[in-house]
């Protein structure tokens, strides 16, 4: 079985987003990247079950500029065979996204696809969904577990309500929440063998994947503040302010 | 142009989300029409039916609809498409999980998770998990929009009668089968829709401690919630988490305690109406958002803010 895993380069989640002056975007100069942290679970679990015995390679796709390389890199790093950087520039919207995933996927044949359910960029949570329609595979969102049954996977849901069950016949996609797995580090020996593995570069433009947006992002701005708050000196002034002033209990 | 929006439902009755959704989708265009997708679902689609907003209802009704999976609601809503400008949805795990499928059939990308309709065709979005508002204008002819059900009012729920109109069934999708569904059942308000949220954080120390933050939730008819350090450190289960992974909650009061407020928990509750902080960290990011904070140790302030509270002849219950 083969596990093709899509991670995405974003600014690291520690970072504290800052809008650009001119309203067209967010500073990404000079900002630590990482990979978006569910694809991280992506990876750690497509290795797991590699691990297992129960899948025989894992690949590592990425679409974006150059640098998106990096962001291979360490998933070769922590586990996955071989790379794929698929080289495109500017916004690439998730439809965009997952018709050039649609093209990797007819290339490799894989029989899962796994993926983190949101990127914590753009917040969109679309592209497995967007994947899976375009390949009439069934879809298994937001999994905090995954069991492999033969040709078949047990996938459980976090849904609103909790949990949800189902079961998915393999071709399929997987996207994967936080509590899915806790990702490992990448090790020194394990960062000095990923950068013998090889990452192969397509441009997007050579897949015959019209990629330009179809939204037009007018401004970005910094959201409305909170006005500052008081700090209170006791339990008593605070029971006092929230039943007289704020008027909540 | 006509909107049509995807009903959200547990076959008996409409999820109270919905109305939210109508509100938004009617702000796109007023000849609004709702569908409902499920298994005998009569119930909920005369409910829908009594939306004043609601102009058309279109029922679908077939047995692998009864579990809501995206692979067979899909190719209905598409062929519905048809007739419509925009699709519209929640964005909740049901709208999450449904909505892309529908756009990526259509050939439309889809906008996520809009606070705002600032016209038919223009939105506003969080991104960044809240920390940047983007203003996104959609050229697709058919536009797939999911909307975040607590930046919009929900609609009247009463006085009107649309005509309801059923509609064949699509095809089963065979690959995909529903298991099971296990809910978390409590005495409490939802923590979506809670009108007073108790949170906890990693400043709890331990599963036990969080019975302070019960104690405190009992005084005020609250929901329990937690930050994702608290859950990840296993002292409550993943479904209270607030924050960008977790619920996004706009309660009128929202008391996090022992939480320092990292972004993706500050995502999650900033936009609630009054914020107290109890944390004993003074530079403690969550201060930079509470309305009221007290700089205390929880274990001694937490106790006397429950006597206080007992004091009080106003609690609500």
């Amino acid at each position: 079985m083969k596990i093709l895993v899509a991670v995405k380069r974003v600014i690291d989640y520690n970072v504290q987003v800052r809008v650009k002056e001119d309203n067209t975007g967010v500073v990404t100069e000079n900002v630590k990247m990482s990979t978006n942290p569910p694809d991280d679970n992506a990876i750690e679990e497509a290795v797991k079950i590699k691990e297992s015995g129960k899948a025989t390679e894992v690949v590592a796709v990425s679409v974006g500029e150059e640098k998106a390389q990096e962001t291979v890199r360490k998933a070769l790093a922590v586990g996955a065979d071989r790379g794929i950087l698929i080289k495109a520039d500017g916004i690439l919207e998730p439809l965009a996204v997952s018709k050039l995933l649609q093209k990797i996927v007819e290339k490799e044949k894989p029989d899962l696809v796994f993926m983190g359910k949101q990127a914590i960029d753009d917040d969109c949570n679309q592209t497995g969904q967007m994947l899976s329609a375009l390949l009439n595979w069934p879809q298994a969102t937001f999994a905090s577990k995954i069991e492999i049954k033969d040709k078949k996977l047990e996938v459980t849901r976090e849904i609103d309500e909790g949990l949800e069950t189902i079961e998915i016949n393999i071709p399929a996609i997987v996207t994967c929440d936080l509590r899915l797995n806790e990702p490992r580090y990448a090790s020194l020996p394990n960062i000095m063998k990923a950068k013998k593995k090889p990452i192969e570069q397509i441009n997007a433009s050579d897949l015959g994947v019209d990629t330009s947006p179809r939204i037009e992002q007018i401004k970005v701005e910094e959201p409305p503040k909170r006005k500052a708050g008081i700090k209170v000196k006791s339990v008593a002034e605070l029971v006092q302010k929230l039943k007289n002033e704020a008027k909540v209990i | 142009m006509s909107v049509l929006l995807i009903a959200e439902h547990n076959n008996k009755e409409l999820k109270p989300f919905t109305l939210n959704a109508v509100t938004a989708a009617s702000q796109m265009d007023t000849d609004l029409h709702a569908v409902i997708i499920g298994s005998n679902c009569g119930d909920a689609a005369k409910k829908l039916s009594e939306l004043p907003l609601v102009k058309k209802v279109i029922q679908v009704e077939a047995a692998h609809y009864e579990n809501f999976v995206a692979e067979n609601f899909a190719p209905v809503i598409v062929k519905l498409a048809e007739s419509y400008s925009h699709v519209v949805c929640s964005a909740n795990t049901f709208g999450k999980n449904l909505m892309p499928r529908i756009a990526a059939s259509l050939d439309t990308s889809q906008v996520s998770d809009i606070i705002k309709v600032i016209s038919a065709d223009t939105f506003l979005r969080p991104i960044y998990a809240g920390n940047a508002f983007a203003t996104v204008k959609s050229k697709d002819p058919k536009k797939c929009i999911t909307i975040r059900p607590t930046s919009f009012d929900p609609c009247e729920s009463s006085g009107g009668s649309a005509q309801i109109e059923k509609v064949e069934p699509s095809e089963e999708f065979n690959n995909t089968k529903f298991v099971k569904r296990e809910e978390i059942k409590s005495d409490r308000p939802e923590l979506g829709t809670a009108r007073v949220v108790v949170s906890g954080g990693r400043g709890m120390q331990s599963g036990d401690n969080f019975k302070l933050i019960t104690s405190v939730a009992d005084k005020l008819n609250a929901a329990i919630g937690a930050s994702r350090a608290a859950v990840d450190a296993g002292y409550i289960s993943n479904d209270h988490q607030v924050g960008q992974t977790g619920k996004v909650v706009v309660p009128d009061l929202y008391i996090a305690i022992g939480i320092s407020g990292a972004i993706q928990h500050l995502a999650g509750m900033k936009e609630s109406k009054v914020i107290v902080a109890i944390n004993k960290d003074g530079e403690a990011p969550i201060f930079s958002v509470a309305d009221y904070g007290l700089e205390a140790d929880l274990f001694e302030a937490v106790p006397q803010f429950i006597e206080e509270l007992n004091k009080l002849n106003t609690i609500q219950k």
